[in-house]
């Protein structure tokens, strides 16, 4: 855990044996083990996704008598290597047609990205070739260079279990942080309320859909913070959630569930679209990119489809399987850094606190 | 083991504070911290004003889908984990040990999920809702140097 160092960049012309001429595609086999799911992908030319493989899509209990992949790190150790021989398979090429490892280096858990990390070291050792280490939420947003064409500057509004983040992209791979959650990233307040509404986890979905449902709503505060941040925060949100449901108990109600799910989506959707609308204006973005887990959300998809269109800025949203946590957005950000020769010795080691505006 | 107890009223965040910036500036490498408390009680709030007392300048977020946050602190470094999602003998496979016994400070919030994998000194902390503004905090220490800095604090206050 003191090993907070990041491992030095190799840049080009080390004695990785390398022919790169134009015509010859480039095939990246991609890891992601940062928290939950393990995911090997094989992307060609940083868009061309041939496979995308993730444990908790696929059947493994046949193959492993039950044992679902999650968080431990004997779960992904467990999985990494038959993940590795799937998107090799599926994609039909072979390990030798493979130019270039990228992988998670963080932020995520230690224990779990190690996994990842030691599988593509091990690789790109065994084959000889290059290894990338590859930003995790870099990777989120490049997702949507998968399925579009990112154009540039421009505004990427990351929403999953464990981030809220507003990031202005100026140019290919210039990343700056201009807001953050300041308590419970989006999925975790959605989850939150959830556990409140007694819902299984993970929350996001059934509340969605319960806000969905609703004839009635329950108005909720919304968190806008000093006027020119585009930090976030949620917390606020959920204490007058459960301040709602245990005042309707102590009065022997049943709390109208789906009238709080839809007053909790809207406060959360107004300040997330609200500020991500703002941010674009001043940034004078070109796009506005949704990524992250919680791009699933109905409600959320819909607001901001409406609001992009009034205002003539094009919403790129990747496929759902890319906005989950997936390996493919990690080859796809990995060849970015393969454009620029930029690569990570065999050294480096898992960074829990990686920073994207340093990666 | 000797364990010492005590209740501490707070009627305001900087009640919620104050005891947090008090403990913090008590801790040495090594210290953990447990808290317990309904959601919304204010775990991540009190974890968020020990982080700020421990020189972590960085934003201090939830870590319930992490799991694990690490920060930098300017004395040492903050280990700010959650382990409502995972069950014991997942927590038991996360090697919780090199943090507990590692060169910082622990706070785990839902410790009572995973009590027996605590090492044997520890402060533990319940959070209880009593109304917008106030909460009930019981603090039990297990063993030095907590069960010293609570018997101080009942002495000589905060």
């Amino acid at each position: 855990m003191n090993e907070k160092d990041t491992g030095s960049t190799v840049n080009g012309n080390n004695d990785i044996s390398m022919s790169t001429p134009s015509d010859k595609p480039i095939y990246i086999l991609a890891i992601e083990t940062s928290c939950d799911e393990t995911s090997v992908a094989i992307v060609r030319d940083g868009h061309a996704v041939l496979s995308n493989m993730i444990s908790s899509q696929i059947d493994v209990h046949r193959r492993f008598g039950g044992v679902v992949p999650e968080i431990a790190s004997r779960k992904h150790v467990e999985t990494i290597t038959v993940m590795i021989e799937q998107a090799i398979e599926e994609a039909a090429i072979s390990l030798e047609d493979v130019s270039a490892i990228a992988v998670t280096q963080g932020p995520g858990l230690v224990g779990a990205l190690l996994v990842g990390i030691v599988a593509a070291k091990s690789l790109a050792m065994a084959l000889n070739i290059p290894l990338i280490g590859t930003h995790h939420i870099a990777g989120h947003i490049y997702a949507n260079q998968l399925t579009a064409k990112i154009e540039y500057p421009c505004m990427a509004l990351v929403v999953s279990g464990g981030h809220t983040e507003l990031v202005h992209i100026e140019s290919e791979g210039q990343f700056k942080l201009i807001g953050r959650t300041r308590d419970d990233a989006v999925g975790e307040a959605y989850d939150k309320v959830a556990r409140a509404a007694n819902l299984p986890y993970p929350g996001g979905p059934h509340i969605d859909k319960l806000a969905f449902e609703a004839d009635e709503v329950v108005q909720m505060p919304r968190s806008w913070l000093e006027a020119d941040s585009y930090d976030f925060s949620f917390s606020g949100l959920k204490s007058a959630v459960l301040n709602v449901v245990n005042q309707s108990k102590m009065k022997g109600n049943e709390p109208n569930y789906s009238a709080i799910a839809r007053g909790f989506q809207e406060s959360v959707i107004d300040v997330l679209v609200g500020k991500a609308m703002r941010a674009v204006k001043e940034y004078d973005a070109k796009q506005l990119l949704l990524c992250g887990g919680v791009a699933a959300n109905k409600g959320l998809r819909a607001e901001l489809t409406a609001r992009c269109e009034a205002e003539g800025v094009p919403l790129l949203v990747p496929p759902m399987e890319y906005c989950t946590d997936n390996a493919a957005m990690i080859g796809a950000a990995g060849y970015l850094k393969w454009k620029q020769q930029q690569f990570t010795s065999l050294d480096f080691n898992a960074h829990p606190t990686f920073s994207l505006e340093g990666w | 083991m000797q364990s010492v107890e005590m209740t501490y009223i707070s009627n305001s965040e900087a009640d919620t504070v104050k005891l947090a910036e008090h403990l913090a500036k008590k801790c040495r490498p090594g210290a953990v911290i447990a808290l317990d408390g309904d959601l919304g009680a204010g775990k991540t709030r009190f974890s968020q004003a020990f982080a700020k007392a421990l020189g972590v300048n960085e934003v201090v977020n939830s870590p319930t889908f992490t799991i694990i946050k690490e920060y930098e602190g300017s004395e040492m470094p903050f280990y700010h984990m959650d382990v409502y999602r995972v069950g014991m003998a997942e927590a038991d496979e996360l090697g919780l040990d090199e943090y507990f016994y590692g060169d910082g400070v622990t706070i785990v919030e839902w410790s009572s999920i995973i009590t027996p994998l605590l090492p044997p000194q520890y402060l533990h902390l319940f959070i209880q809702y009593e109304g917008e503004q106030s909460r009930t905090m019981r603090l039990t220490a297990y063993g030095e140097p907590f069960a010293t800095q609570l018997n101080e604090i009942k002495w000589r206050g905060i």
